[in-house]
């Protein structure tokens, strides 16, 4: 199974490395999504809950575009019979849209938290930054999980742009409330003060409750 | 397929009448009987409409994710119905919740709406996910994968509710006094009598409302099949 995800992986990179369609417009959409927030709010730096707040809106849009490509390859051009036919597990399915997901996900943030850092950040990021990636991390896997779930559900739909924004915001809520609540102690005015063991413990579990229903409910949703 | 019609229509008149006698009973008992909150006076009475209706509509929520797991592991398309038919009720019954969260909220503390009450806040977002349903079960045609990507949102979603409300709750730097929480031990009997009749009134009436939709719902496909059938008779009689 390792090696038909890592196989099926592949491919999903590959496609993405040749026409290279969802990375740049997730990166653009962050930065667009910045520069919106220093007009919107008025300021020309933030720092704490607010510019931790700027930060997760922003990360969340740009996942969105990702989520709602995710299945494109398959669905337009024919490839999800092709997958479909191919005797791999649903699991590897999931695994490989998972961590393409995720490696997007973590290429977009290589950009954009830089360029929040230049842009909006009141405090300096450098020594937020060892906290911010591991909050990132497990963050990205869990909206790599729902992500890979919601593009599934809605890839067979007559409306799949209209509805992974609207199923996955609120899907994705506990995990903005614990990342943002956790990056708001990393952005503090006075230096990043220690997070709460609360918040990583809920992404930590977040992930394994939504990793064991995506594996548990994959098979209804590819099964045509 | 007929005995399917009769048996979600059985005891739907009894059951119509005990959800009318009880919740007469539990409004005649709020407004009657029960003492004034010292804290909030009238308005609290709120609280015997408000908080069934919001614990009734939740488990509405979380049996559509049992029906649709049942839908998922038998294949019949009647636990697709019975899940489709709990989720649009509980769906409109959260409509009514949030409208009397606001005004109960409205009323004692001031605000239309208050973000550090963790339920209130939990159940709009709960609201807004299971608001997607439908748009997402009628933007498929086929109804067999129709009733499979709808069981899969239920069952997702029914998990989400517990897990939703641990998030919200967690998210709240301070705790808001809480009715239920504090009163649950702290009521005075009459007050808890009267919650938790009025309580069974809601439930009877989802039940009564769940149960006649189903059968309107199977009465309505039935007859289509039957109008299919006649019209397919007529023509191979045409044709003959």
């Amino acid at each position: 199974m390792i090696g038909q995800t890592i196989t099926l992986l592949r491919k999903d990179l590959l496609l993405e490395f040749r026409d290279r369609e969802s990375v740049p417009a997730m990166a653009l959409l962050a930065a667009a999504t910045l520069v919106v927030f220093h007009f919107a709010l008025g300021q020309r730096s933030i720092s704490g809950e607010l510019a931790s707040g700027a930060l997760w809106v922003t990360l969340l849009f740009a996942s969105m575009l990702g989520i709602s490509r995710l299945f494109v390859a398959e669905q337009e051009d024919g490839g999800f019979d092709a997958v479909l036919l191919a005797p791999v597990e649903r699991t590897a399915i999931l695994l490989a849209k998972a961590t393409a997901l995720l490696i997007f996900l973590v290429i977009v943030e290589l950009i954009a938290v830089p360029m929040f850092g230049v842009l909006l950040l009141g405090v300096p990021l450098g020594p937020a930054i060892p906290g911010l990636i591991g909050v990132l991390l497990l963050a990205d896997i869990c909206i790599a999980i729902v992500g890979a779930l919601v593009s599934a559900l809605a890839i067979q739909t007559r409306i799949r742009e209209l509805l992974v924004p609207i199923l996955a915001l609120p899907l994705l809520l506990p995990v903005v409330i614990a990342g943002s609540r956790a990056s708001g102690q990393l952005f503090q005015p006075g230096g990043p003060a220690a997070v709460a063991g609360r918040w990583p413990l809920m992404l930590a579990l977040y992930g394994v409750v939504f990793g064991l229903l995506s594996f548990a409910l994959y098979d209804y949703l590819l099964d045509d | 397929m007929t005995d399917k019609t009769q048996v979600h229509g059985r005891g739907l008149r009894r059951l119509a009448f005990a959800a009318t006698i009880t919740l007469i009973g539990a409004f005649a008992m709020v407004f009657f009987w029960t003492p004034n909150e010292a804290d909030q006076g009238f308005i609290q009475k709120i609280f015997y409409l408000h908080v069934p209706l919001a614990i009734v509509t939740l488990c509405g929520f979380v049996a559509g994710g049992i029906f649709g797991f049942m839908q998922l592991r038998t294949g019949k398309r009647v636990w697709d119905l019975r899940s489709y038919v709990a989720i649009h009720l509980s769906l409109m019954l959260a409509v009514a919740v949030l409208i009397t969260g606001a005004i109960w909220a409205k009323a004692s503390w001031g605000h239309w709406w208050v973000w550090d009450e963790p339920v209130l806040v939990s159940f709009l977002v709960v609201f807004l996910l299971y608001a997607c349903y439908q748009p997402l079960r009628f933007a498929i045609e086929d109804p067999e994968r129709q009733a499979r990507y709808a069981a899969v949102f239920a069952v997702v979603a029914g998990a989400f509710v517990p897990i939703n409300f641990a998030a919200v709750r967690l998210a709240q730097a301070y705790t808001h006094p809480r009715t239920l929480g504090t009163t649950t031990g702290g009521m005075p009997g009459s007050m808890m009598l009267t919650f938790l009749i009025s309580m069974l009134g809601m439930t009877l009436l989802f039940m009564t409302l769940w149960k006649f939709e189903l059968t309107s719902k199977s009465a309505r496909m039935r007859l289509s099949s039957i109008r299919r059938r006649i019209a397919r008779e007529t023509t191979t009689e045409q044709a003959a």
